[in-house]
């Protein structure tokens, strides 16, 4: 069987791309690794548009090998991957309609994220004044019992907007249809021409709870394209600022669940340890959200003693009192009788998608960036990844309370190891491709960065993990009752900006 | 269960002493006395991100956790604009929710305010200058508060808040909108 660089050298190599090669491929050879992806050989990492071309990112999960393929469009088409890698096929719609490229025969025409409200089409590409968009048309589910009830894109809670369209037997859902796409702000067309500093402010601002996240993943990929390295001490401070950042969101997670089955107890003690984990991140980093730490080069600011004693309590805090709302929670059956056995999420579902995080921990998918794409400090640190495999409410409950308990260990080593030195390396300016795949507490992130010879971004890609969770909510869902969504929905919590862009 | 509730009882509160009048000053007088006199001691806060990155959005739950207690201040978010006084609005206003924006508003009984949460609802914030996003709260509704930050700390948030309850004995004078 051929390895993926052995496909990849079909086309033409470009030089540059670090550290994922990229090749230029006829369309014949594109095709044929969309169907080594339909066939399940390889791991769709993300697909995205440029100016006249696509690119797709994959990963092989067995060898570790990943790489990108290069489809020029000149006449502005380009054969579908979707058509037989369902998992593409949104991306897919995303890049019609940000840049005007066509995927042939593609199985879902319709648009995605422009709903016709931006006065313009293919705002990246070939831009031109818009028509009146069409009503977007609902997929269909006919049956005489059966009944719709549309929520959103304004929801009841505090919470993102996005549409769902449910179709209903009495209680039971036969068909969960998402459409996303209202909080696109363009930040892909925002970066493209933006210094590289700028960019860093937007890419810490596309989800707004992977502050660190991105801002890593978008510091790896300007550090790759360039050939450098952060200093030792910039790596372990952003490590740090990761894993408060897994804490502060399972933390959160794990009581709004909770609620969400009205188990309000749980929320209010979560919510306690959240602050507490928040305030210690505000202490050591200057942000609650640590928004603007990681930077191209290394970190902004150095974590000084008192930093280090509101993190090193925050430990101590979180080790004295999770244990016993973990225990909460394992002893009430009243909420085990809501989250065990609900919205239930196929291995062989998560493996097609790829989907990342505790989605795919749960259900059998032991993929974790920062293992199987190992990068500093993690490959010189030993951590365990939770999987388990009943892929219900439940067990992504269970994943985020262990990640909680390797995370906590983790911050503890970060700390007693942390070397001194500086903490940042300065960015000189000149060209350069690279890419970078990190693990937020979704799941990973993907960067693709491309600059020009000015310290200026000319192309930057940034795939949320959730473009390959959402679709899984909509079938996790299905079987279920209405009244179990929020339920499923907290646990997968999906981003809506992540992924809106 | 018994013993985590016990503790609860005997370690005390964790809530945290409201904002000094002096700090909410500066704001209230940015606001008018109608709102204050109108709202009295209580007020219903309909929350809408229009095209945030989420940020905001946490720490506005924040608020409701036990250090911030926010319900104590007569401060409530519902559910449904019908049963808002007040819109909380964050985000820079992505063209694709100007829309569902304006309809909430406009479910919303009179009198009603309107308050942008954050550096982006306030001009666009880093998202001004994009082909997808409106450029803040006001390009779509009249703002009647303005609290800043990227986001703003769930302290910024409440004095913001109180700010357009009644903290001051002003007279009665115009309603609201």
């Amino acid at each position: 069987m051929q390895s993926l660089s052995a496909l990849l050298s079909a086309g033409t190599r470009r030089q540059g791309c670090r550290p994922w090669p990229r090749a230029i491929l006829e369309a014949g050879d594109w095709s044929a690794l969309a169907a080594h992806l339909a066939q399940g050989r390889f791991t769709l990492v993300s697909l995205w548009g440029d100016a006249d071309a696509v690119h797709m990112a994959l990963l092989d999960e067995a060898t570790g090998e990943a790489g990108i393929a290069t489809c020029l469009c000149p006449d502005r088409r380009f054969p579908s991957v979707g058509r037989i890698h369902p998992p593409a096929q949104r991306l897919e719609r995303a890049v019609q309609d940000l840049y005007g490229l066509t995927p042939d025969h593609a199985s879902d025409p319709r648009p995605w994220l422009d709903h016709g409200r931006w006065g313009i089409t293919a705002p990246l590409g070939r831009a031109a004044p818009a028509a009146p968009a069409a009503p977007y048309a609902f997929l269909a589910a006919e049956g005489a019992a059966l009944h719709q009830i549309p929520v959103g894109p304004v929801h009841a809670g505090i919470i993102e907007p996005g549409h769902f369209r449910f179709t209903c037997h009495g209680e039971t859902v036969v068909r969960l249809e998402e459409r996303l796409g209202y909080v696109h702000r363009g930040i892909e067309g925002l970066m493209g021409g933006a210094s590289i500093e700028e960019a860093a402010r937007l890419a810490g601002r596309i989800s707004g709870d992977s502050a660190v996240a991105f801002a890593l993943a978008f510091a790896r990929a300007v550090e790759a394209a360039r050939g450098i390295a952060a200093p030792a001490r910039a790596i372990w401070l952003r490590a740090l600022a990761a894993e408060l950042e897994r804490l502060a969101n399972h933390f959160g997670d794990v009581g709004a669940i909770c609620n969400d089955a009205a188990f309000a107890l749980m929320l209010a003690h979560c919510g306690v340890l959240r602050e507490r984990c928040l305030r210690a991140c505000d202490i050591a980093f200057g942000h609650r959200l640590m928004m603007d730490v990681a930077i191209p080069g290394g970190v902004a600011m150095d974590l000084g003693p008192e930093g280090v004693s509101a993190l090193r309590a925050l430990v101590t805090t979180a080790r004295a009192a999770f244990p016993e709302l973990v225990r909460l929670y394992d002893e009430t059956t009243s909420i085990q009788d809501r989250t065990v056995g609900t919205g239930i999420v196929k291995e062989a579902l998560v493996r097609r998608f790829g989907a990342g995080g505790f989605v795919g921990r749960a259900s059998g998918r032991a993929f974790d960036a920062r293992r199987v794409q190992p990068y500093p400090p993690y490959n010189q640190m030993p951590f365990s990844i939770p999987v388990r495999t009943d892929g219900d409410v439940n067990a992504r409950i269970w994943i985020r309370i262990l990640e909680i308990e390797e995370s906590l260990s983790l911050v503890t080593r970060l700390l007693d190891t942390l070397p001194a030195g500086p903490i940042q390396v300065p960015m000189e300016a000149g060209p350069g491709e690279g890419v970078a795949l990190v693990e937020g507490f979704r799941g990973d992130v993907f960067a693709y960065v491309r600059l020009d010879g000015e310290g200026r971004v000319a192309r930057a890609h940034l795939r949320d993990p959730s473009w390959f969770q959402w679709p899984l909510l909509e079938a996790a869902i299905e079987g279920n009752i209405v009244a179990d969504f929020p339920l499923c929905n907290k646990s997968f919590n999906c981003s809506y900006a992540g992924h809106d862009l | 269960m018994r013993h985590l509730l016990l503790n609860s009882l005997l370690s005390g509160p964790l809530t945290e002493a409201a904002p000094a009048a002096d700090e909410i000053a500066t704001l209230a007088a940015s606001l008018g006395v109608a709102a204050q006199t109108r709202l009295g001691r209580s007020l219903a806060i309909r929350e809408v991100d229009a095209g945030s990155c989420n940020a905001c959005e946490l720490e506005i739950h924040a608020l409701s956790n036990a250090f911030y207690d926010v319900e104590r201040f007569g401060l409530k978010f519902v559910a449904s604009p019908r049963h808002a006084d007040v819109l909380l609005v964050t985000g820079p206003v992505a063209k694709n929710m100007a829309e569902a924006l304006k309809r909430t508003y406009d479910a919303t009984p009179a009198p009603k305010w309107v308050v942008a949460a954050g550096d982006c609802a306030i001009n666009g914030g880093v998202f001004a200058g994009s082909y997808a996003v409106a450029g803040g709260v006001e390009a779509v509704l009249p703002v009647d508060l303005r609290i800043p930050g990227c986001p703003p700390s769930p302290v910024a948030l409440l004095k913001g808040l109180l700010v357009l309850l009644d903290t001051a004995n002003s007279p009665a004078s115009r309603s609201g909108r």
